[in-house]
């Protein structure tokens, strides 16, 4: 399965580098191959892959490509798996946002059980920039800073005002994130009063209930992260895939009367077929292709094509769901994987310092444990 | 647990020069792991270098560096963390360079 002969076509308007087969994922009919990179150094002989900032800078290249209200999608080119994937893995996982975590029942008659009332309040998204908050440390003590409080207060009624015969109407019959009326403690009313905490989504229903029937809380939000419980995560969706590339065979073309065939192997707007029946790849549609593998079912087109996905090349979707903008997400999870990482630098250095001092190895031959 | 847990420790059967040691990561999972261990082995003084995470209820990681020419594994992951910080800012900066540019697709998405 050499590719050498699946050479660049020459109107690909794709960077060379794009038909490196060493970037190669083979899309196989029933498995894929050549997943992981190998550019490690010492892999390759007389090859120098050793880390170079320079030459990853040269090499690296994202491009936003896709913005709505609530989510984006860009590209990030030259950078490895587990780079992508710590991205992505933050942006579930390790972005803080606020959330409800609290709920104090001070009364609930309606059908809906305290306990599925509190875990589903916990779930509404809130509109608050986690930045202005701290987290709780062990403690626990609620501040001003760490803590929003909110109440829930509702009754149903029958509403007296509907005409004799028509059917019944009442008043608070749905309870909805609308409902949750902010609560400002000690300096939050100066610091947030213009921007009223509250749900992104004041339509989100929260219980259903009939006349005679109330619910009155007490809730605190606080910041958390999604590791903990995902009401912390400010994303819907954060992936990733990797770019396809579908290579023709310039010695085995498509026979023109198969050419409709062989276009409706792949998602629309793929394969170009010219007016005498030659087939192309209209590489600004590529991106769309959902990699079926259909065209590898027919033995007519064997040999003809070869399915490809470009290892390094990452189309990311995010969705937000909270109080980011979705173009804020990504740089956000950035910021906390350097956290993460001048946090770790900080213990590795007091190791070193440890071990410096002498103290390292033990009269055991053992490196100590070095506290932090 | 009456003490803290360290952030970093070194595991027993280490190298007296930590020329190949087992470092055991606290509060830390692949997101790290699998980022660091790429660039540890993009080092081309490191060995081998590998991570896993012993037990999915444990909250921590272990990542294994062994070193060509009795250096310290200990300097190659300070270097390999400040690459990956490196590396963080040109994709930051690369990021918000393409942002700014405003040459992407805005569209009306019905929520």
């Amino acid at each position: 399965m050499a590719s050498t002969s699946y050479a660049r076509p020459s109107s690909s308007q794709l960077p060379p580098s794009v038909f490196n087969p060493r970037r190669h994922v083979n899309v196989q009919p029933e498995r894929v191959s050549d997943v992981s990179n190998t550019e490690y150094p010492g892999h390759y002989p007389d090859e120098d892959h050793s880390w170079d900032l320079q030459k990853f800078k040269q090499t690296l290249n994202v491009e936003v490509k896709r913005l709505s209200q609530r989510s984006i999608e860009f590209d990030l080119v030259g950078v490895d798996a587990s780079i992508a994937n710590a991205f992505r893995r933050i942006l579930i996982a390790e972005v803080p946002t606020i959330a409800i975590e609290y709920v104090y029942m001070w009364n609930n008659t309606s059908v809906i059980q305290d306990e599925v009332l509190a875990h589903r309040l916990g779930l509404v998204p809130l509109n608050l920039n986690p930045a202005l908050f701290d987290f709780r440390d062990a403690s626990g003590v609620p501040t001003d800073r760490n803590t929003l409080v909110f109440r829930l207060n509702v009754a149903c009624e029958l509403d007296k005002s509907t005409p004799k015969g028509a059917p019944k109407q009442y008043i608070h019959d749905q309870v909805t994130s609308g409902d949750l009326e902010w609560v400002p403690q000690g300096e939050q009313e100066t610091a947030f009063g213009d921007r009223i905490p509250g749900p992104t989504n004041p339509n989100i229903v929260l219980a259903k209930m009939r006349p005679g029937q109330e619910i009155e809380l007490e809730l605190h939000a606080v910041k958390g992260v999604g590791k903990e419980h995902a009401k912390w995560s400010p994303v819907a969706t954060a992936s990733y895939r990797t770019h396809p590339l579908i290579l023709l065979n310039p010695s085995m073309p498509v026979p023109p009367h198969l050419a409709q065939k062989f276009a409706k192997c792949f998602s629309p707007g793929v394969v170009q077929v010219s007016a005498d029946g030659e087939v192309s790849i209209d590489e600004h549609n590529l991106r769309k292709e959902s990699m079926s593998r259909e065209v590898l079912r027919h033995k007519e087109f064997e040999g003809c094509v070869e399915l490809k996905r470009i290892r390094d090349w990452f189309i990311f979707t995010v969705e937000s769901e909270g109080p980011y903008a979705p173009e804020a997400l990504f740089p956000e999870s950035v910021r906390v994987m350097r956290e993460k990482i001048a946090n770790i630098r900080r213990a590795a250095e007091a190791l070193l310092a440890d071990a410096d001092g002498g103290g390292g190895v033990g009269a055991d031959g053992d490196v100590e444990m070095a506290g932090v | 647990m009456a003490e803290a847990t360290p952030k970093i420790k070194i595991l027993k059967g280490a190298e007296p020069d930590l020329s190949a040691a087992t470092y055991q990561i606290h509060d830390e999972s692949h997101t790290i792991g699998n980022a660091l261990r790429w660039m540890l082995m993009k080092n081309p003084k490191v060995e081998f270098c590998g991570y896993s995470v012993p037990h999915p209820s444990e909250n921590h990681i272990h990542i294994r560096i062994q070193m060509y020419d009795n250096l310290s594994s200990l300097t190659a992951l300070l270097t390999a963390l400040s690459d990956l910080d490196d590396l963080c800012v040109t994709i930051d900066d690369a990021y918000k360079t393409s942002f700014q540019k405003d040459e992407f697709e805005r569209w009306d998405e019905k929520s």
